[in-house]
């Protein structure tokens, strides 16, 4: 029998270093007891291991030390996994964790896969206990009270708390990144952990009589727990499984829980049976949805009055109407068929990929932009939602003609030469009916009715064309239907 | 009127906002020895609990609970007769940082009524940031509301100094926000939000590019918001088909259901009796099955009721009505199907996926597993399990899920 006697409850280089030299060994994991320095060995003997572990114990060799460093040789390898949920497991209090850790170790020699098997009894049992410590440290993170000494700056701050398992050294460094700028102890019956500023210092554990019993602003914080809670909402059950009764003695604001909960239905109950108050002024009146019409529709007014349409469904899941953007009496009105995911977002047309695409076409044909008024065909964005993303949809006929009246108005109120149609939808729009854009594009269309029309394909077609060639044969013709606008633009100038 | 006694006042007004919670933002601390406070990127830390069952990580309080605004489901609407108080923005700042040195909490929700405009109150929201991230080095969780329609400058700078900002939605539907609070404008509500999306998107691919200048800082942990429910006629339906919408047009982090709770001093327009707290609970847990399941919001209520059920869980309720597509072999189902099951959890189809290359799953590992066995054996094929066609196809399976027939605890 071995037996081995580690330093400490989180003696994990002591452990490994032991344990590394008993697998080379080849000693068997029942042959072994582990016991902490200070404790009782008895204790700790491997029992319900293995069921003859006890008949060794009484011939024990005496507590074995192992000082000498292995040399490469008697190294081997074992998964990154184990060794994370050893230095876990190890700080358990269970007295068995070493003999349970060891047991897997002489296991994984044999099998390194092991650690993928959730299911194997004892890579779940040590995961749980792993999975223990991790919720005792997240709730040490979390229980901790600190209570002030002396006054700002020169106060200290110290804090009573009872860990189930043997997790100080581990949460520690939590609080230094956290409080760095003020001196604090943590004080428990195992360890204490303390901060100066510079580096934590661990010391012998003390009694609960060595922690400050209050704090100057414990009041205001139980007010505050009082005042924030819901007496409608009552959950004790919800609120027991992440606040265990166990960590209840050392929460101030725990003392409040039993009170809160005796009154809570008494309150809800009064709230519901007490007469609704009439309000203290009259109620305003709803906005109508859609104002009444101006008389003289300028581009800020219709602006204005679109924003509130609803002639077809497509407001409801959009963010905004995006209005058209431009000068009053631009030559130039190009229209596009409708919003899209950024335009939606920031309520201006083409500001996203299609218009930076719609840019750089205008501005290499010589068309200066910001002397041209841009809209669309149809003012919201049409979308169905796909997890994080929003997948355009193409307008139908009977959107295409409720937002008709947009262009329409927006068309008597810029009174453009020439009006430029991207792609199938906008032109429909502005021409009326379904006009194929390869049979017409290229060239002025006279109209009787009203300006001039360009029909051209929409910026974003150019941006979904797969190849690199038919893209760049496609923005040359775009660029050239746009030149057609620039010389356009010069006659008028000259005229 | 002394500090604890306005903290009791502006506490008490701002625990029906549901949307609190301090994770997922950037990771910081305070090592450097400057300042105080640090942040970690996975989970934010509940302090402590209330009764009501709810996490307490962030002090969350109002700068005021007067506003301007009658929305009727609110407690501090203009028209109610609730005392009313004002902490100026040196006492939040204090207030915070004094309960942050005793590990009471992990940061500041703040909120606010609305007083003389937008713009006045967000300048005020903001103040109350910028003082505890320039002048004291703060290093701690914000979440600052944002009030629709402030100016762009003021939601810039908000998000400079928060890690998060929300803005409510209030309401499912247009219709009932018109109703029950005429001041607010869901328009008004989706271009703020819009707003946010743009600048967070702008952070993020500043972040990406090869820079040396540091990217403009804008809310790491994201945007978030809130919805009542049952202060309407709203179906679950139309709730989760707008939550689907938002995550999907603003990139929320997440949206909170917040059964509308009876306030003091209501309205006579509403209704008196809370929604039952199971209905808020369906549908967090409906919202979870988009989130991170893989359901459309299309497909997990029963088209018919247009309800979640509030007996039986979404997703079960959903393998209910799709029974063929059960049994699913576990040693053999991909990630998609497994995750569709009854009582698989994310995290136990993980460990399934790893596991099962080298063992295969059996009846027994269940519980190793956590997944409940009752649920979830009539819909799993395992080397020793199989269950009877009768079972899968017969008309008991769903009785057998109902809660025995008692009341339900819920609501008074
Ligand atoms: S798409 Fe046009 S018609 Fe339809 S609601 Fe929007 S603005 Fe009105």
């Amino acid at each position: 029998m071995h037996r081995i006697r580690l330093d400490s409850d989180t003696d994990f280089d002591g452990w490994r270093k032991a344990a590394r030299e008993l697998v080379l060994a080849d000693v068997a994991p029942a042959d072994i007891t582990w016991s902490v320095t200070g404790d009782e060995p008895e204790l700790f003997d491997a029992a319900g291991l293995s069921p003859d572990a006890g008949a060794f114990a009484e011939t024990a060799a005496p507590f074995t030390h192992f000082t000498q460093s292995p040399s490469p040789a008697q190294t081997f390898n074992v998964p990154a996994r184990f060794v994370e949920l050893a230095q876990l497991a190890i700080l358990h209090r269970d007295p068995q964790r070493f003999a349970y850790l060891y047991q897997l170790l002489w296991r994984l020699r044999a099998n390194p896969e092991l650690m993928q098997v959730a299911t194997d009894p004892d890579v779940a049992r040590l995961s749980a206990m792993a999975k223990a410590v991790r919720r005792d440290e997240h709730k040490m993170h979390a229980f901790v009270r600190f209570r002030e000494i002396g006054r700002e700056p020169k106060s200290r701050y110290v804090a009573w708390f009872e860990p189930e398992h043997h997790i100080v050294e581990l949460a520690a460094p939590f609080f230094a990144r956290r409080f760095a700028d003020m001196e604090w102890s943590i004080l428990t019956p195992d360890v204490c952990a303390h901060w100066d500023g510079h580096r934590v210092a661990i010391t012998p554990g003390v009694t609960k009589a060595m922690a400050p019993s209050e704090d100057r602003l414990e009041q205001t914080w139980l007010t505050y727990y009082a005042s924030i809670f819901n007496p409608a909402r009552l959950k004790t059950k919800a609120m027991q499984a992440e606040m265990p009764k166990k960590y209840w003695r050392n929460l101030p604001e725990a003392a409040l829980i039993k009170p809160l909960i005796e009154h809570a239905e008494r309150k809800a109950h009064a709230m519901v049976a007490a007469e609704a108050t009439a309000p203290r002024k009259p109620q305003r009146q709803e906005q109508p949805m859609t104002r009444a019409k101006p008389k003289a529709d300028t581009l800020a007014h219709l602006r204005e009055e679109a924003k509130d349409c609803r002639a077809c469904d497509l407001w409801k899941d959009a963010t905004q109407t995006v209005f058209g953007e431009g000068p009053q009496h631009a030559t130039v009105m190009l229209v596009g068929e409708q919003p899209g995911d950024k335009e939606d977002l920031a309520g201006k047309p083409f500001v996203g990929p299609a218009g930076q695409m719609l840019d750089r076409a205008l501005a290499e044909a010589g068309v200066d932009r910001s002397k041209t008024y841009v809209t669309n065909a149809v003012k919201h964005f049409k979308f169905v939602p796909r997890g994080k993303i929003r997948l355009h949809q193409k307008p139908n006929t009977p959107e295409i003609k409720a937002c008709r009246q947009w262009y329409e108005r927006e068309l008597a109120a810029v009174q453009p030469l020439l009006v430029v149609a991207m792609g199938a939808t906008a032109a429909q729009s502005v021409l009326g009916k379904v006009t194929p854009i390869n049979a017409n594009r290229g060239h002025l269309i006279d109209r009787d009715d009203g300006p001039q029309v360009l029909v051209t394909v929409h910026p974003s077609y150019l941006l979904r064309l797969p190849d690199a060639e038919a893209k760049e044969r496609e923005y040359a013709r775009f660029v050239d239907d746009l030149k057609i606008v620039a010389a356009h633009l010069r006659k008028a100038d000259v005229a | 009127m002394d500090v604890q006694r306005k903290l009791a006042i502006l506490a008490d007004a701002a625990k029906y906002d549901a949307s609190c919670a301090s994770s997922g933002t950037e990771k910081r601390d305070s090592r450097d020895g400057k300042g105080l406070g640090s942040t970690a990127p996975g989970m934010g830390i509940c302090h402590s609990y209330a009764p009501d069952g709810r996490c307490i990580s962030l002090l969350k309080v109002l700068l005021t609970n007067a506003c301007a605004y009658d929305c009727l489901y609110c407690v501090n609407r203009a028209s109610s007769n609730v005392p009313r108080a004002r902490f100026t923005v040196d006492e939040v700042v204090q207030l915070t940082l004094d309960f942050y040195r005793r590990n009471y909490i992990e940061g500041l929700f703040l909120s606010s009524g609305i007083i003389r405009s937008a713009d006045y109150t967000m300048e005020q929201i903001v103040e109350v940031a910028r003082r505890l991230r320039e002048e004291h080095h703060f290093r701690g969780y914000i979440h600052l509301k944002t009030i629709p329609e402030a100016d762009d400058a003021l939601i810039a700078k908000a998000g400079r100094y928060a890690d998060r900002l929300s803005i409510n939605i209030e309401v499912p539907e247009e219709t009932s926000l018109a109703q029950l609070a005429p001041e607010k404008n869901v328009r008004a509500i989706r271009r703020t939000m819009g707003r946010l999306r743009l600048k967070l998107d702008e952070a993020t691919e500043a972040k990406k590019a090869p820079t040396r200048t540091k990217p403009p800082r804008f809310a790491p942990a994201g945007q978030s918001t809130q919805m009542i429910v049952g202060a309407d006629a709203a179906t679950d339906q139309t709730i989760l088909d707008t939550s689907a919408n938002l995550y999907g047009s603003y990139n929320l982090k997440r949206v909170y259901y917040s059964a509308f709770s009876p306030i003091p001093d209501s309205s006579r327009a509403l209704p008196l009796q809370a929604p039952p707290l199971v209905r808020e609970h369906r549908l967090y847990q409906a919202d979870w099955l988009m989130r991170f399941y893989g359901f459309e919001a299309g497909e997990i209520i029963d088209p018919a009721a247009g309800m979640l059920s509030l007996e039986i869980d979404p997703k079960l309720a959903w393998a209910l009505r799709h029974r063929e597509r059960f049994p699913l072999d576990v040693n053999r189902a991909s990630r998609e199907e497994l995750l569709r099951i009854p009582g698989f959890g994310r995290k136990a189809v993980d460990r399934i996926i790893d596991t099962r290359r080298n063992s295969a799953i059996r009846s027994s590992d269940l519980a190793k597993l956590h997944i409940p066995r009752n649920k979830a054996l009539p819909f799993i094929v395992l080397p020793d399990h199989r269950p009877p066609a009768y079972q899968l196809d017969g008309a008991r399976l769903a009785e057998r899920f109902r809660p025995k027939a008692q009341q339900l605890g819920f609501g008074f």
